[in-house]
């Protein structure tokens, strides 16, 4: 079996009187693409928060490249990107700008930042906009120019939370593309989407989550197979229904 | 720490406050306009001139003392004296605020004036004469400056130069009426520096909840940046601000006049001092950020930290009740007019005992005020 990634054992977060993520244990292996899909408010974000170190878990525990999320949460920066679900840039600063603060905030050399700058900022098109302010992008642009700060200091893990919500046609498939290389690169990658053909067109492996519980768990060809349908949308159905979710 | 981390977030907000209009707008356009338009009304160290209507009804014949007394008046160089024939049109004229006083110069005043000359130690012998002054009420200064001048004014006429119980005047010529050769561009100079940090206060809360509210303040998290390093960013950005703040303000009022007899020692030290006090403001700031939900919040709720700090420690705070100057002790910016104020205009030296009781004060609230900030933030929100 390959080497673990990352790693969830018995994942429980409770906010209050909700329960977020509620006993989730799951292994990705490394340079393994995961989708990790699920209705609005069924805990995906959750776990990506805790994986990032941002929150801690009401119980049990996660890895990520070796390192404990709860205590050695440092180390587990260093190695991760992250691609927030809010298309998250400052305004004021230029596609460049903002790829240098963020680049310099993993201590890049010089060099390399701007190697890798120009090179993240041709793949995502937006080489000819480097030089203006972020706040005059579209808001494709910005959701373009937050995958290039999340992945700007290339990182073996990387978290991409919605990462083409908003965009177009042209901008997806070219995020896809981007995404498809990195994945040949080797790189971990955890996917969260509501597009379930993004899902089966980039993971090798998906996990379904309700209610903060995994439900399923797979690659999107066998869950198709299993669920005896034509695609991951109505496997995705099949398994959480067809009630409207909103995010809590 | 990291100062590559440092360096590249004290660069980010060094290029929001340029970049971003209103930023720009509230550190240092609306200071230096602040400073202009007060500079412009208050510098040249002129006295002000006070127009005063004259009602000369006086019948002096072989002395005319209410001629003495107009001369007088006119010599000092701060009434503009306007004579009119009757009290009426006088009184139409202050209602309009044409004039700011009107004295009424009585019938008998000459002969009051020659028995007192006759015998200026019997004053059972004179002849009382009252001179009625009626004032402008709409204008504070008109009320408060005009009536010893004209005091002194019938003084100076009597030929007396020392205050004598048994004359109901001021022994002073009207020529000794105190000019200051300062003007009030002066006095309100060490407020002012004072006055533009205080906006940093604003500033911060609104950059921590608007840092919060479109979710950079998460994203920073999620990089290796330590706390440390972030808040070192902070509080190293919001200082070159003030800095920059304080030489604006400075070269603005050196232009305009300011010319404190001072070496560069005290500059420096008035520099630094400010510069201190810039911890507070980033602390405030902090709370300001900690108690408001979101950035408009905010902007509203740094006023609670903002206008103690600008009517208690600042040039607007020169003429506070004692009552308010007692509580005036309890925020920062007054020890830092204070010492300004003792280094720029009072000549005291950095280490003369007010000064190092000022310095003192300032540096350890401002700095008990940014660990309280950051407690408090880190607290509520991570960083």
């Amino acid at each position: 079996m390959n080497e673990s990634a990352i790693e969830l054992a018995q994942l429980v977060k409770k906010f209050e009187d909700v329960t977020a993520v509620n006993g989730v244990s799951l292994r990705v292996a490394k340079g393994e693409l995961f989708g990790l899909l699920g209705p609005n408010g069924a805990g995906k974000t959750t776990i990506i928060n805790i994986l990032c170190g941002l929150i801690k878990p009401s119980s049990g525990s996660a890895t990520v490249g070796d390192y404990d999320v709860q205590k050695e949460t440092a180390k587990v920066k260093e190695l991760i990107g992250v691609c927030p679900q809010e298309t998250a840039v400052y305004p004021y600063l230029t596609g460049a700008e903002n790829v240098e603060l963020f680049g310099n905030l993993h201590t890049m050399n010089k060099n390399t930042l701007k190697t890798r700058r120009d090179m993240l900022l041709e793949k995502m098109g937006l080489t000819q906009d480097a030089k203006r302010k972020a706040e005059k992008y579209s808001g494709g642009m910005k959701r373009r120019l937050s995958l290039v700060l999340a992945l700007i200091h290339d990182p073996q893990i990387a978290f991409l939370d919605e990462p083409t919500v908003a965009m177009d046609p042209q901008s997806r498939h070219a995020v896809w593309d981007f995404i498809k290389e990195l994945g040949k690169q080797g790189k971990t990658i955890i996917l969260t989407t509501h597009y379930m053909e993004e899902a089966e067109e980039l993971c090798d492996r998906v996990g379904i989550i309700d209610h903060g519980k995994l439900i399923a768990l797979d690659s999107p060809k066998d869950l198709i197979s299993k669920g005896k349908v034509t695609n991951l949308e109505e496997v995705f159905i099949k398994l959480t229904g067809r009630k409207i979710r909103e995010d809590v | 720490m990291k100062p590559q981390r440092v360096i590249a977030l004290t660069k980010k907000e060094m290029r929001k406050t340029f970049r971003e209009p209103a930023v720009l707008f509230m550190i240092f356009l609306f200071p230096i306009v602040f400073v202009f338009a007060f500079g412009a009304a208050f510098s040249g160290g002129g006295q002000p001139v006070y127009n005063v209507g004259v009602v000369n009804m006086d019948q002096g014949n072989s002395v005319n003392a209410s001629q003495i007394l107009l001369t007088t008046l006119l010599n000092t160089k701060i009434l503009n004296l306007h004579i009119y024939v009757d009290n009426q049109t006088a009184q139409n004229d202050l209602s309009q605020g044409t004039v700011q006083a009107v004295m009424i110069i009585p019938s008998d005043f000459s002969q009051s004036f020659t028995s007192y000359q006759a015998a200026p130690n019997d004053p059972n012998t004179w002849t009382n004469a009252t001179v009625t002054l009626y004032l402008d009420k709409g204008s504070l200064i008109a009320t408060q400056a005009i009536p010893p001048i004209i005091q002194q004014a019938l003084t100076a006429i009597t030929g007396q130069t020392q205050q004598a119980p048994s004359i109901p005047f001021r022994l002073e010529t009207a020529s000794l009426v105190e000019v200051k050769t300062p003007s009030a561009l002066d006095f309100i100079t060490p407020g002012m520096f004072t006055f533009a940090s205080i906006f940093l206060i604003m500033m911060v809360a609104q950059s921590f909840t608007g840092d919060r509210e479109n979710g950079m303040m998460k994203r920073i998290r999620i990089t290796p940046t330590s706390p440390t390093e972030f808040m070192t960013s902070q509080v190293v950005s919001y200082m070159i601000i003030a800095l920059v703040q304080a030489i604006l303000i400075f070269v603005m009022v050196y232009l305009m006049g300011f010319r404190p007899n001072v070496g560069i020692p005290i500059y420096a030290f008035a520099f630094i001092l400010v510069l201190v006090f810039s911890l507070s403001n980033v602390g405030f700031g902090l709370i300001t950020a900690t108690i408001a939900k979101s950035s408009g919040a905010a902007t509203g709720l740094a006023f609670l930290f903002v206008l103690p700090q600008l009517f208690l420690g600042t040039f607007v705070g020169t003429t506070l009740s004692s009552g308010a100057q007692v509580v005036s002790r309890f925020v920062p910016s007054y020890y830092v007019t204070d010492a300004l104020t003792s280094l720029f205009l009072r000549g005291a030296v950095i280490t003369s005992p007010t000064i190092l009781v000022d310095t003192i004060a300032v540096s350890l609230s401002c700095i008990a005020i940014l660990v309280v900030g950051i407690i408090l933030y880190a607290k509520y929100y991570k960083i």
